[in-house]
This record gives structure tokens, sequence and C-alpha cells, in this order.
């Protein structure tokens, strides 16, 4: 990269509005659809700007109809049309998930691969600020779990400038999550991590490769989104009790990049994982099984995971940091690793 | 319909504790927050969605109501709780996620839930309706007179569990009510930009039901309206709609820039303030007296200042009864 690529920072927020954009003049079959994103901008700002210089023809206001909407973006998808349909929060699956996973992710398998979806899901996920059990969930080990369609989530605006472009180019379904507390909105808890360098021109990230974002040798944090911030801070105080960790952020849970986490465990020999997503049968299971097929033998202390554990995300201050993970118990699960 | 007094008084008093008990939790949530809006700080955090300007819909069906009818209400839904008489005190210690609250601080603002009287609510759009035809199922099977009224934003008629409940509820001959707090936006979406037709109450219709329009945000009309559908459900004459045009005073949720409004509007709005109109009308008619209404508000904010002093100074939970309440 040339000084001056590196030069400009954007949020996390800016960045993904900045790619929709460079595709949306592109390409004039992307178009965005969903709730308060044309006149608002979105409610995490993912569409900013775009009304403006689109109109409403191609930045289009939704109903509070999810299943219609998501379903006719599956719709345009297969004729002819990339969609961008925002889901607000997660959360809110629950009303369309049909569309979601019983058609846009299955289309394509059921046409014998004569069909295809080109269209990218947006939705925020993530807690840490007392949105309470239907505003704070990650869940991106459902979407991961079922077949047909890749699950992306950034952790900094370079990779989710990049990403997005990927995901609007992909042929195929790509549900693109960005965490709340990683897009560096002026109404969530100030995150410095959350801006970064981002090149003006059109650029994109690979989809299904994971990236080390700091080396280290004696264990490997793997991780995803807003949890990538906490290890990156947790692998400071790490650092100065000489533990040097290696911070693997994964981008992306379909494809995973199996490869770099057999290799990361090959280097370090011990594993933890980093999921705000509930415990059991998700993200952290499937990272653990990965580094125990791939490098068994390798292991010298049994894969260790930090992740919510398996209750619906409590309200309440106390019992929700209780529950998500944090710089702090990162800190305390490596070293109770290292010295297994 | 003669209105008793009782009933009209009971309504001003209940919307004066509702619009202060509004205005102290607004005031509150933005303490710590500020300058640079913090949405995780303060002694209320996350997101806070207030109801001013809704008090008519609330305090207009609640005369009616008997004790085991069901409600469930929105994410906004403060002014429907306090109108049926959930606790106040644990309410709002629930809001300030304290461990004396309705869910000992596991559900919030969104999510408060109150076994008797029979009240919850969800974050989700949609999300009561279904419900609310199932607690009128119960009534049935069980042969109870009661009701249930699901309150829902003009928002949440354009989601599927609006059609599907309003179906199920006149296929099945429920004793349930729907009523649709039409405030005009779904966050910065106009009515008119998401729904195909003008009045929500025309698709009564389409589910063999009385759809009946409240216009203008008056107690009295939504109480006439009600009267005449609980009686309906209660005689086993089945479900109605009712649409009543309301407004929303303050911004979707608080830190709401709410720019997708224009001046001229919010001033409109704010010379159409319940809270202003309805006790003038009172005192017009003779009904009450302005020291009457004055006393009715004082103690109204007494009850309020109490629940939000007892909310405050209860503690918060232990973390780790993070883990509790998963299952029975
Ligand atoms: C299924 C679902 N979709 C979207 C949202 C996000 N959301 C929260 S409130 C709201 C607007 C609701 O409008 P309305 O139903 O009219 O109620 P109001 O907020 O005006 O009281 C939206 C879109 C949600 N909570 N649930």
């Amino acid at each position: 990269m040339t000084a001056t690529m590196t030069e400009r920072k954007l949020t996390m927020q800016k960045a993904i509005a900045e790619a929709i954009g460079q595709e949306m003049e592109r390409d004039d079959t992307v178009f965005v659809m969903g709730e308060d994103v044309a006149v608002y901008g979105g409610i995490f700002g993912a569409t900013e700007g775009l009304y403006d210089r689109f109109g409403g023809e191609r930045v289009m206001d939704t109903p509070i109809s999810e299943t219609g909407f998501i379903g006719a973006a599956v719709g345009a998808a297969v004729h002819g049309m990339r969609p961008i349909a925002e889901l607000m929060f997660v959360d809110f699956f629950g009303v369309c998930m049909d569309q979601i996973y019983n058609n846009m992710a299955k289309i394509h398998y059921f046409s014998g691969g004569n069909v295809k979806v080109p269209m990218v899901l947006t939705t925020a996920v993530g807690g840490g600020y007392s949105d309470a059990g239907q505003h704070s969930q990650t869940l991106w080990g459902t979407f991961a779990h079922l077949p047909g369609m890749k699950v992306v989530v950034p952790s900094s605006a370079y990779d989710a400038k990049g990403l997005m472009i990927s995901a609007i180019r992909d042929d195929n379904p790509v549900v693109y999550m960005f965490h709340k507390g990683a897009l560096g909105l002026g109404w969530m808890t100030n995150n410095p991590h959350a801006t970064g360098p981002v090149p003006e021109e059109p650029y994109t990230v690979p989809i299904g490769k994971a990236n080390v974002v700091r080396e280290g040798t004696d264990i490997t944090i793997a991780t995803i989104g807003l949890s990538v911030h906490r290890a990156l801070d947790a692998a400071e105080t790490l650092a100065a009790d000489g533990i040097s960790a290696e911070i693997l952020d994964l981008r992306s849970l379909v494809p995973l990049d199996r490869d770099a986490i057999v290799e990361s465990v090959k280097k370090t020999h011990r594993l933890l994982v980093v999921d705000e997503d509930y415990r059991s049968f998700g993200m952290s299971g499937e990272v653990i099984t990965t580094a125990i097929e791939g490098a068994f033998d390798y292991l010298d202390a049994p894969p260790g995971r930090i992740a919510e554990p398996d209750v619906p995300i409590p309200y309440s201050r106390p019992m929700e940091q209780f529950a998500l993970p944090d710089v702090d118990k990162i800190v305390s699960g490596s070293r109770a690793m290292m010295s297994a | 319909m003669e209105i008793p007094r009782d009933d009209l008084v009971a309504m001003y008093a209940t919307m004066a504790k509702i619009r202060y008990f509004e205005e102290r939790i607004k005031e509150i949530y933005y303490e710590d927050k500020l300058p640079a809006f913090d949405i995780a700080a303060g002694p209320i955090p996350g997101e806070m969605h207030l109801a001013a300007g809704q008090e008519p819909v609330a305090v207009g069906v609640m005369p009616h109501l008997r004790p085991g009818d069901a409600i469930t209400a929105t994410h906004r839904p403060h002014h429907v709780a306090i109108a049926q008489g959930v606790d106040l005190k644990q309410m709002a210690a629930e809001i300030f996620g304290k461990d004396t609250g309705l869910g000992h601080g596991k559900g919030g603002h969104m999510h408060l839930f109150s076994v008797e009287p029979s009240f919850g609510c969800s974050g989700i759009i949609g999300e009561g309706m279904p419900v609310a035809c199932g607690a009128a199922l119960a009534f049935k099977k069980q042969g109870k007179d009661n009701v249930a009224i699901s309150f829902f934003g003009e928002g949440a008629a354009n989601q599927g569990a609006f059609h599907e409940s309003l179906n199920l509820a006149a296929l099945w001959n429920l004793p349930v009510v729907f009523i649709c707090e039409d405030n005009e936006f779904a966050i910065s979406v106009p009515k008119s930009a998401s729904t195909a037709i003008a009045d929500n109450s025309d698709r009564a219709s389409a589910y063999g039901m009385p759809g009946v329009l409240v216009p203008d945000n008056d107690p009295v009309g939504v109480y006439e309206a009600a009267g005449e559908a609980i009686r309906r459900a209660r005689d086993g004459r089945g479900p109605s709609l009712i649409e009543v045009r309301t407004l929303r005073l303050w911004g979707h949720f608080e830190g709401d820039a709410d720019a997708y409004r224009s001046d001229e509007y919010k001033q409109a709005m704010g010379d159409k303030d319940p809270m202003v109109r309805y006790p003038e009308r009172l005192i017009s008619e003779g009904i009450l007296t302005p020291a009457d209404a004055d006393a009715l508000k004082k103690a109204a904010h007494e009850e309020v200042d109490e629940a939000i002093e007892f909310a405050r100074s209860s503690p918060y939970p232990a973390p780790e009864d993070a883990l509790k309440h998963v299952f029975a």
C-alpha cells in the first residue's frame, strides 16, 4: 500500500456505506432495500448518503415486512438484479428466516446449479450496551449452520469495505454481519479499533480467508467481529506477562478458513476461541474441532473457549457483562491455558 | 354513550402518571450519557422508546378491563403497562436493571412481564398479536369471560403476524381486541410510504370483524370504541380491530435526531398535546376544577417519584444471576 492510500481513515460504518455506493455506481443492478435505509440512512448508517445520491428507486424504504422484502430480494436476485437487503438487527430473523434459509440459501442447489441468487443480506449483530435479549445477539453460528449462504463478519474498516464489495460481486447469497460496537458510531461507546485506513478506490478482500491480525508464538486466539478488538487489547496485556498471542480474525464463518486455523495452532500449540455467540453447537465448537482434526498432535493443552454461556442475553449491565466476552476474560483464559 | 365521571377523571389521572413517568425516565436516561451520547452508559442504558402523546390509547381501554384480562404491548410499552396497573415500582426497577424489577433485570424496558395483571411486551414488531390470540383461546377453553387486548403500532400492521392473527381470531371467534396505535411513523418511515391503504381499520373487513377508526387521539373516543369491542368479546361475539390516530411527541427512541419530521410537523403535534387538551376539556365541561386537576397531577407525580426512588435505591442483580431462569 502506498503512503497516500493509507492516509485516509474511515470508521467501519462509513467504509460499508462507501463500498455500497461505489458498487451502485459501477453496476446498475445493485440496489438496496430495508427499513429506514433511505431517508434515515440505515439505523447503523450502512446506507448513509445513498438515498440522496441514488434516489428512492435504488434505495428503498420498506414496510416492516421482512418476509416480504427479503423474499422479494431473492426474486429480484434470481431475475438479474443484485439486491442488498438489510435486516435491521439479526435478532429479527425469526420473522423471515424461511425466505433466508429455505429459499435464498437453497435455490441454487435445488436447481442443480442452474439458478443463481446473487444477493447480500446485511444485518447488525452484537451486544454490550444493554439492549437486552432481542437486540444483542450475534447468531452467526445459526446462519453458518445452515448450508447455502456465506457468512461474513468484518472487524476493521479496511476489511468491511473489501468484504462488502466481494459480497456484492459474489454470485452466491452472502450474509454480511456488522457488529454495532465495531462500526465507530457516534452513539456507541468509543472504540478506537473501529477507525482505520481505507483506500478510496474500490478493492476486494476475498471471502473465506482468515487474517492473522497479530502474530504470536504461544497461543492462538481465534475469533471474529468485535472480539477481534477485545483479543488485540488482551494480547497487549499478555505481552507484558511474556505471553505471545497470535490473533486470528476468521473474517467469515462460511467459508471457514480451516487451513489458517490448523496452521496457526501448529505454530503456537494452543488454541483459545473467543465467540460472542452462544457457547453450544456453534462457532467455538467448530473451530476447536477443526484444530483437533488437523493439528491434534501439536496441541499442548486442551483447546479452550470463551463464549456466551447459553443464556438469553440479559438486560442489566452486571449480568450482561458476565455473559459476554471481554478483555479480562480473554487474558485470564489465556493465562490459564499457558499454565495448564 | 354516557361516560361515568369517575372514568373520565381516572383517565386523566392515569394520563398524568404516564406522562410524568416518561418525563422522569427521559431525564434520567440522559444521566452520564452526555456530552458524547453513549447508549451503554448511565443508570438506564440501552434503547429507550417513550410514549409521550400516546396516553389516550392506553387509558381509554383500561376502564373496561377486569381482573384476569390479558394485554400484550410493544417495544413502546410503558403507557399501556401503567394504565393496566402493572406494579409501578417493579416496572421502574426493571427499567433500571435492578434485582427488584419485574424480571430481576433480565428483560429491561422492552421486555416487561407481569403475572397479575397479565401483561407482556416484546421488542419484535408484531410479536404480541398471536400471543393475545392464544390468551383469548385459553380464556375460551376455560369458559372465562376474560378478554385479551393486543396493542401494536401502525408499522406492525404490515407484518405477517398481524394478518395471521386477525384471521385466526375471527376464524376461532376469539375474545380479543386489536388496538392499532397509529402515530404515523415507524421510526423514519411514514405510513403513507409503508401502507397501501389509508386506514388500517379498513383491513378488519377482510377478516370479517368490525373495524373502528378513532380520529384525533381522543381518550373518550378510545373509551367508547374499546367499550363496545370489549363487550362484544366478553359476550362471545368475537374480535374487533380499533385504529387510533395518535401522536409520538418525541423521537422514535431517545437519542433519535428526529430529522425525518419537519419542525412544522413537530409544532403541530405539540399544539395537539393530549395532556393539554384533555384536562382543558374536563375543566370546560365542569367535570374537573383546575384545583382538582392539579391535585390529581400531584398525586400521580408522587407515586411516580416514589417508584423511581425505589428503582434507584434497589440493588443490582449479582453478575452470575445471568445463569438463572433459563428453565423453570
Ligand atoms: C420484526 C422487527 N422488525 C423491525 C424492527 C425494528 N423496529 C423497531 S420499532 C420499529 C418501528 C415500529 O413502528 P410502529 O409499529 O408503528 O410502532 P412505533 O414505534 O411507532 O410505536 C421498527 C422498524 C423490530 N423491532 N422488529
